[in-house]
């Protein structure tokens, strides 16, 4: 359908135009809209995006929140669209032109500010209606479109690829059950930029050349590299690498990565394949190839067989970042290399070498990340960042029984629920200092969860209370009905 | 494996190791893959690099033309060095061969360009 919209004021409106401000210096208000998924850690990131571009914290500080959209000024439009680059939490932001809890007092304020216009007035554009929280029709959007007839705009309407897209925005608030007649707020503004969800769904496991059973969810993983501030050049390691779903990340952020895996079979993609109905691997999958799938090679060092219990790299090299998801022991097991059955001394039989295949035990949860944080806190650069996933027990969570190192600040920590009872931890800590001799990991491993907790269903809500608990939640667990960042 | 990794490798995990630098270095298979070169990547990379052993490591595996002996002192503008570092870094890599340590003699294979840096039950503590 084609939509016109006539310039009945233009005349008129002309002169109330203030002389030609530069667009690029002006001080604004840009709106970002976040997408539903994993609002707790929509704070965690733009806290990092602000770190990584130097940003001015008291910007974040005065920051407004309302349902999925955030609210930040900007002295102009680099500072939005440096963070939308790296952005994987919110899906498009726009300079804010007018806002109001009516329509009609949007109007009001947009007519206002009718200079926001003057550098546009000839670009060939659009306007369009989105909505928050409710669906309407086309037919409904039409009407609200033509309300926005006074704008002086000369330039041609273009529905695909228009010099200046406007867009009203309308919220009809987080509750799905309870969705209002007339919208809570509306906002009306130029697009600016999009993020970087399109990564998400580039790097689709679906798709992907070389994955495994625990496989970081693409999203995630492009989060945790901007939670460790990767950038181009940095080195990132990662110490339980798997299949790289996360050094795929990094790379993506054009760091070189490099990873190591105890599991032999893995890293030669020799284990059997996680994909339904496909019994064996391809002969090529690799780490390697799947960077290759994203034209990202270039960025792959190396990934070696190792146990990460036992010292390997050169004392004196300093990574970059270290971003891992060590195994949980349920469904990728924990080991390292060790044996409990020969007395101490023994050794293995000359003619048994050469095919000897190393015993392994049981790498308890507690040393994975007592030791994950030592090696962390002498291997990584000052400032540089170590971001892990921690399974945790809801019922026994604490935050004093998170892992401490004194070489190692918590900067961030955001919970992703798994069950009743268990979830896991994002973790991010920074090396402030060089490690001595005393700096050692403090942990209490009560609050991990364990393989036969993880199973356990909440002692405190037997099966009845737990039905009309759902009954009274029904439709709150729907996307749309998750609760925003504090 | 790239050089730039046997560079970073020890064999510190054995029991009794002190050191464990360098890996001496063998190689059945060598294939170069060349990358994409980045001037600011390498001159930042070198100075984490000890130049001597990866000097050692392009004639343990017949790639002896790739680097001078001696690390320029001047490498941060020198592009051309630059270059040759980061094709003996970066592109030159072992496909199939071992690593060996230098106190224990341990052999470390590496399959398919990976590394296995494991070891046996009774050679750790």
């Amino acid at each position: 359908m084609h939509l016109t919209l006539k310039l009945l004021a233009r005349t008129g409106l002309r002169s109330l135009i203030i002389p030609k401000m530069g667009c690029q210096s002006r001080a604004s208000t840009y709106l970002f809209w976040f997408s539903n998924e994993h609002s707790n850690f929509r704070l965690a990131e733009l806290e990092a995006l602000f770190q990584y571009f130097q940003f001015d914290r008291a910007i974040l500080d005065k920051r407004k929140t309302n349902g999925p959209f955030i609210l930040m000024d900007f002295p102009d439009e680099s500072g939005p669209k440096k963070l939308m680059s790296r952005t994987v939490l919110a899906h498009s932001c726009y300079e804010l032109w007018a806002s109001g809890d009516l329509l009609e007092d949007l109007h009001e304020s947009m007519k206002q500010n009718l200079d926001l216009v003057e550098p546009f007035v000839n670009d060939s554009f659009q306007v369009r209606v989105d909505t928050y929280g409710k669906t309407i029709q086309h037919s409904e959007k039409l009407p609200l479109i033509e309300t926005f007839e006074y704008m002086p705009l000369e330039g041609k309407v273009d529905l695909k690829t228009p010099e200046l897209s406007l867009h009203l925005i309308q919220f009809y608030g987080i509750d799905p059950n309870r969705i209002p007649e007339k919208p809570y707020h509306q906002y009306f503004g130029r697009w600016l930029v999009d993020g970087q969800r399109k990564l998400v769904s580039k790097i689709n496991l679906k798709e992907r050349k070389f994955i495994g059973n625990t496989s970081m969810d693409p999203l995630l993983s492009l989060l945790m590299a901007n939670l460790a501030l990767v950038k181009p050049n940095d080195i990132v390691l990662d110490p339980f690498v798997g299949t790289g779903s996360l050094l795929v990340a990094a790379a993506l952020m054009d760091a070189y990565v490099v990873g190591n895996d105890i599991d032999y079979l893995m890293l030669h993609a020799k284990t059997s394949s996680s994909r339904a109905r496909q019994k064996k691997r391809a002969s090529d999958e690799s780490v390697r190839a799947n960077l290759r799938q994203y034209g990202v090679e270039d960025r792959y060092l190396d990934v070696v067989v190792a146990d990460t219990s036992r010292p390997m790299w050169k004392h004196d090299f300093r990574f970059d970042a270290i971003i891992t998801d060590p195994p949980y022991g349920i469904r990728e097991p924990t080991e390292r290399i060790g044996t409990h059955r020969q007395p101490a001394g023994f050794k293995i039989k000359e003619e048994h070498l050469a095919l000897h295949i190393p015993s392994k035990i049981s790498y308890t949860l507690q040393d994975i990340f007592s030791d994950l944080l030592n090696y962390s806190a002498r291997s990584l650069q000052i400032g540089g960042r170590v971001v892990l996933w921690m399974p945790i027990s809801r019922t026994e969570y604490d935050q004093n029984k998170l892992p401490r190192n004194p070489a190692l600040a918590l900067v961030s920590n955001c919970e992703q629920t798994l069950t009743s009872t268990a979830s896991r931890r994002l973790l991010v800590y920074e090396k402030i200092k060089e490690p001595t001799e005393s700096c050692i990991t403090e942990l209490d491993g009560s609050a991990l969860m364990y393989r036969f907790k993880f199973f356990e269903v909440d002692p405190a809500s037997p099966r009845k209370t737990r039905k009309e608990k759902s009954v009274l939640e029904f439709g709150r667990s729907s996307k749309r009905g998750q609760q925003q960042p504090s | 494996m790239k050089l730039f990794t046997h560079n970073m490798l020890t064999s510190k995990m054995i029991k009794n190791v002190k050191v464990g630098y360098p890996l001496k270095l063998h190689a059945a298979e060598v294939k170069v893959t060349p990358s994409e070169f980045r001037s600011t990547y390498v001159s930042r990379m070198l100075p984490k690099i000890d130049w001597g052993v990866l000097y050692e490591a392009t004639q343990s595996i017949g790639q002896a033309e790739a680097i001078p002996q001696s690390l320029a002192d001047d490498y941060e503008k020198n592009e051309d060095f630059l270059r040759k570092a980061h094709h003996a870094l970066f592109e030159i890599e072992v496909i199939n061969g071992e690593m060996i340590c230098p106190e224990t003699g341990r052999k470390f294979p590496i399959k398919d360009g990976i590394p296995n840096m494991l070891v046996n039950e009774d050679e750790v503590n």
